[in-house]
């Protein structure tokens, strides 16, 4: 088994040496199949432990019942519609914060970091912002807003903006000086230097704030829909256990794993799609 | 398609924080510089690291002002880029999210009147000029130091600017590169007739590329001398100039003068030291 030090430092072609010979250099002990085995491999441990352990007595099978139990429970759930109606509410109040946040963060960040005083002025204060767990501003919400639906999804815009608005402002902040003296020599406006070489070089960066945020906004509202929801993973979750329907309520807290990978992923590819340009 | 350049009596000032004292004070970068650069001329400019070279360019393409002194094109005061001027800096400044031939129709967006697909044509057409067709659609980060150097030239000459200014343009590359990208710069110098000003701090480079070349002094940078070039240069490029003996006749001048200043800033260090210590 080849430690760390041996993988990065193998023996490999020079950049030119592949230049010359029009060609990458490739590991062989680095193939995607064998990569994506062994993760494969990871996943399927972890079931067998979780299926053995309550069956070998190791762990209470009533509060942790083997898998197979929490996935025919899953089934049924997904089978007769409950699940989704769940899934659907949570989705939806996640979706907007997350799609408002974004709307508003990006013009904001993009024109706070644009000018020098605003962007020294304001800082520390975002930061302050981004440092009060959003959850602890849960009462205030609900004081404000009520317990509907407004105060979830401002919840969970509160939780988004922050990540999204803080990461555009360095984006745009620390672009290349370099590249916007080329663009000052072609006698660019700053709407067309903004356009066509602030914001492009900006996007790796902003996304850095847009993935964080995707993973808050599930994480959030989870929590919020603990207290005062009747729809909801999180108020799923919370129901299930006052009533002891332990099976259920691991169907539940599987359904959110498995959103918040899928929130995740689907944000790489977004973001693959927008980079391709960076080397890998 | 080329302009003449004039600086007379520029200086420029910048505030510094001493390394030591952290003490605010003036460094003066130029002071009282004199220059003069004719139409379709390649001037190139050498001097030690720190001299103010590049500033000088800066001013010119009208990035900085300069505190004192009045630099002309064409007989018109410079006030800001322009697009009769054009730069091309030692960081390869492409775009990295843009592919080489975008890169060159970025400069043909910024000048705007033409369609997309005039653009895409200019673009190929000066992609062509400085050998990189088949590369049209790689991106930077797939391209080699000399090939993103010679993009970026592409992009310069692209919008047919009077003045093309260089700023160490060859410095980061190797240097089989780099001489293969002075003579492709010459060949282009002859087709397009541009005036150029050439930035470096390699002898050779300034001797082998400049018609002349203006030396420089540090601290506060002025013109020393312009030594006039007259070098039978072949153009075929079979011979080697470099080996000649008149190149290394200009070289060892250059070498002099540079040498001489170096000694003499190396006599004042000494002497300040001195009357410290007395």
């Amino acid at each position: 088994m080849s430690s760390l030090i041996a993988e990065k430092t193998e023996a490999r072609p020079n950049p030119r040496q592949e230049e010359v010979a029009k060609a990458r250099g490739v590991s062989l002990k680095m193939r995607r199949a064998v990569k994506l085995l062994r993760g494969l491999a990871g996943l399927v441990t972890l079931a067998l432990i979780w299926e053995l352990a309550p069956r070998l007595g190791l762990v209470d099978s009533y509060f942790i019942p083997p898998l197979h139990i929490v996935v025919q429970e899953w089934w049924s759930m997904a089978v007769d519609g409950e699940l989704w109606k769940h899934i659907r509410a949570s989705l939806v109040r996640s979706g907007i914060g997350f799609g408002l946040a974004i709307c508003l963060a990006i013009p904001l960040g993009a024109a706070i970091a644009w000018y020098r005083p605003v962007r020294e002025f304001i800082t520390p204060v975002l930061e302050t912002f981004r440092n009060t767990a959003a959850l602890a501003l849960l009462p205030v919400f609900m004081l404000l807003l009520g317990i509907g639906e407004t105060s979830k999804i401002a919840i969970v815009l509160y939780a988004c903006f922050f990540p999204i608005l803080l990461s555009t402002i360095t984006g745009v902040a620390t672009v290349d000086p370099q590249l916007l003296r080329s663009a000052k020599v072609l006698g660019l406006s700053p709407i067309a230097t903004f356009r066509k070489v602030v914001f492009p070089a900006a996007i790796p960066t902003i996304f850095t704030g847009v993935r964080i945020s995707g993973a808050a906004a599930i994480l959030v509202l989870i929590a919020a829909e603990m207290i005062g929801a009747t729809a909801g993973l999180g108020f799923l979750i919370n129901y299930t256990q006052y009533n002891f329907l332990i099976p259920k309520m691991y169907a539940a807290i599987i359904t959110t794993s498995i959103l918040g990978l899928a929130v995740n992923y689907g944000l790489v590819a977004l973001e693959r799609r927008f980079s391709r340009w960076r080397p890998v | 398609m080329s302009s003449r350049i004039e600086l007379s009596h520029v200086g420029q000032t910048f505030w510094v924080r001493g390394d030591d004292d952290k003490q605010l004070r003036e460094f003066v970068a130029l002071d009282d510089l004199n220059l003069d650069v004719a139409a379709g001329e390649f001037l190139t400019v050498v001097g030690p690291s720190g001299c103010g070279k590049s500033t000088i360019l800066d001013l010119v393409a009208g990035l900085a002002k300069p505190s004192g002194g009045r630099l002309t094109i064409d007989g018109k005061p410079i006030t800001g880029p322009g697009l009769d001027r054009s730069v091309v800096f030692q960081q390869y400044t492409l775009l990295p999210w843009r592919t080489a031939a975008a890169n060159v129709e970025f400069a043909l967006e910024a000048k705007g009147g033409m369609t997309k697909k005039q653009r895409a044509e200019q673009a190929r057409d000066y992609l062509d000029l400085v050998g990189l067709s088949e590369f049209a659609n790689r991106y930077p980060h797939e391209l080699s130091g000399g090939m993103k150097q010679r993009v970026a030239i592409a992009r310069s000459l692209s919008y047919e600017p009077e003045v093309l200014l260089m700023d160490e343009p060859f410095g980061a590359l190797d240097a089989q590169t780099r001489e293969r990208l002075q003579e492709e710069l010459i060949g282009i110098w002859r087709r397009t007739g541009t005036t150029v000003i050439f930035i470096t701090h390699d002898i050779d480079e300034a001797v082998f590329l400049g018609q002349r070349v203006a030396v420089m002094s540090a601290r506060p940078g002025r013109i020393k001398e312009v030594i006039a070039i007259d070098l039978d240069r072949d153009p075929s490029g079979d011979t080697d100039v470099r080996a000649s003996r008149d190149f290394a006749t200009c070289r060892h001048h250059i070498w002099s003068l540079l040498r001489q200043q170096h000694h003499s800033t190396d006599d004042t260090e000494a002497l300040t030291q001195e009357l410290t210590h007395v």
